[in-house]
């Protein structure tokens, strides 16, 4: 279990990633729809921020903005000042689903990012995050021949495996099974808490962002804004049945505009 | 059970061969061969030493004329299918010349080639382009963009790029076009042997006929044509078979 002081990041510090007035526009056949408005957000160095907002509200539109895959009409995306200006190996986007190549092995995956690198430290270094992702005896598997849930975690040790700031994530366990995607938040906080890297996740799910983030950051519907943005001050292990946990996911709900009951 | 299942196919052949030997029989002085003397003609051509230089002969027209069509249609083919702009100025170009059938060229060919290999190849390097051209662009359009997303994610050179993200994502619908396209190599080739050249399958066939109604060796040559045709496609689908080029048939 971590300390109270390595969770909540330390907000004196320059941001790690920041968005400022950051406006998305698409034109949709000489149409235009605004998709993002004036988005002003700081991820500090480290932490971990969970993006929701009801569905088509343009989540996935700002993840790609800040991982540098789309230019934003207006305003701007830093990453340690340095505005993004396309993406780069620093910052790794982790897809949904068919994110790994099929073509190549777990390790031909894993080591894709490392051909800079000496064989001897390639080798190493596969070594190193399959067995983070606890893939040990796929090495040579192809991704044909692996679960939903051990594609999702290759996919994120050949994101790892090159060192990268910040990992984006655009709802990688949207299509697993529910008691896959479970076990997969484990998996991805345990990853996150040895490794200490920035990650920012997008999900539709309310319990992955009050079970993951420590912040929740809330769009509203298009043209989306940050209605709101909730700290999770809740240390890891969470209890999912505290009445801190229910009482952020209920105000989660309530942000989104849902009912508690069905 | 399993075996039966296996022969099933060499039984259905045997049955058909035994009524085709039967309706012969029943006929006789027809100017068409039973399966006997089919087989007859085969073994006539393979003591002549015909039988092989004649296959040698179709097969070096086929695989220059395929080679040289892959060579130059797949290469333009991605390009045109990356540069959408360069697509969209082609396009009704490729669209006017595919319709036109191969043995359309062949006064061309000749007129150009005289009658010869020449002449041959370049019929078959038609009849190949376009259709590989096609394939190659619309394998491009059809690479998943989050493969494309992630290869641009990891910084690759350009270079870089054609041969780890490119090249691997359209070897499986390249490969498939390539065992369609070489399927039509063979059928022009021996269109292309019966008017431009004096040997392989193709003259072969026309050769016997003219030359005293030896109908023994047009179906043999027929039969010898087909058996190339099974096998050259058995190769094709073996070299599609390889486990990192088999992807497209698992990752729906």
């Amino acid at each position: 279990m971590l300390q109270a002081e390595d969770t909540v990041p330390d907000t004196r510090s320059a941001p790690k990633l920041r968005a400022e007035h950051l406006g998305v526009v698409y034109d949709r056949d000489g149409q235009l729809l605004p998709v993002l408005e004036d988005i002003n957000l700081d991820v500090q160095n480290g932490e971990f921020v969970c993006l929701v907002g009801p569905s088509g509200c343009g989540k996935s539109t700002l993840l790609n903005a800040m991982a540098g895959f789309l230019s934003p009409t207006s305003g701007s995306v830093s990453i340690d000042g340095e505005i993004v200006m396309g993406p780069d190996p620093r910052r790794i986007l982790v897809f949904q689903e068919r994110g790994v190549f099929p073509w190549l092995t777990v390790e031909g995956n894993i080591g894709f990012g490392l051909s800079k690198l000496s064989r001897a430290e390639r080798t190493q270094r596969i070594a190193h995050y399959v067995k983070t992702v606890r893939l040990e005896g796929f090495e040579n598997s192809y991704p044909s021949d692996l679960s939903g849930g051990m594609k999702q975690r290759l996919q994120v040790a050949r994101a790892l495996a090159v060192n990268p700031d910040i990992l984006f994530l655009d709802e990688p366990f949207g299509a697993l099974d529910s008691i896959t995607r479970v076990i997969m938040r484990g998996e991805l906080l345990r990853i996150w808490q040895t490794e200490r890297r920035t990650i920012f996740f997008v999900t539709h799910d309310i319990d992955e962002a009050v079970q993951l983030a420590d912040r929740v950051v809330v769009l509203s519907s298009r043209p989306a804004q940050i209605k709101d943005i909730l700290t999770i001050d809740l240390p890891h292990p969470r209890n999912i049945s505290s009445s801190r946990y229910l009482e952020l996911r209920d105000e989660l709900l309530k942000q989104i505009g849902l009912a508690y009951e069905i | 059970m399993k075996l039966f299942e296996r022969f099933r196919p060499v039984l259905l052949i045997a049955v058909l061969l035994a009524i085709w030997e039967t309706a012969i029989a029943f006929h006789p002085g027809s100017i068409l061969p039973g399966p006997i003397g089919v087989a007859g003609g085969i073994l006539d051509l393979l003591q002549h030493g015909l039988l092989l230089k004649y296959v040698v002969a179709s097969l070096f027209r086929v695989t220059w004329g395929f080679a040289l069509a892959a060579f130059v249609a797949i290469p333009l083919g991605l390009a045109l299918g990356w540069y959408r702009r360069g697509e969209m100025a082609f396009y009704p170009l490729v669209q006017i010349f595919r319709p036109i059938s191969p043995l359309a060229w062949i006064p061309i060919a000749i007129l150009w080639f005289g009658v010869g290999d020449l002449a041959a190849i370049f019929l078959i390097f038609v009849g190949c382009f376009f259709p590989l051209l096609l394939t190659a662009m619309n394998a491009v359009h059809n690479i998943p963009a989050v493969y494309i997303n992630a290869g641009r994610n990891f910084g690759l050179s350009p270079s870089a790029f054609v041969s780890r993200i490119l090249y691997p994502a359209v070897i499986p619908q390249l490969l498939v076009g390539l065992r369609i396209t070489l399927g039509v190599a063979w059928l022009v080739v021996v269109a292309a042997e019966m008017i431009s050249v004096n040997s392989g399958l193709g003259f072969l066939i026309v050769d016997a006929r003219n030359a005293g109604n030896r109908y023994d060796l047009v179906v043999a040559g027929m039969v010898i044509i087909g058996f190339i045709g099974l096998l050259l496609d058995l190769g094709m689908r073996s070299i599609e078979q390889v486990k990192s080029f088999r992807w497209i048939n698992s990752e729906g």
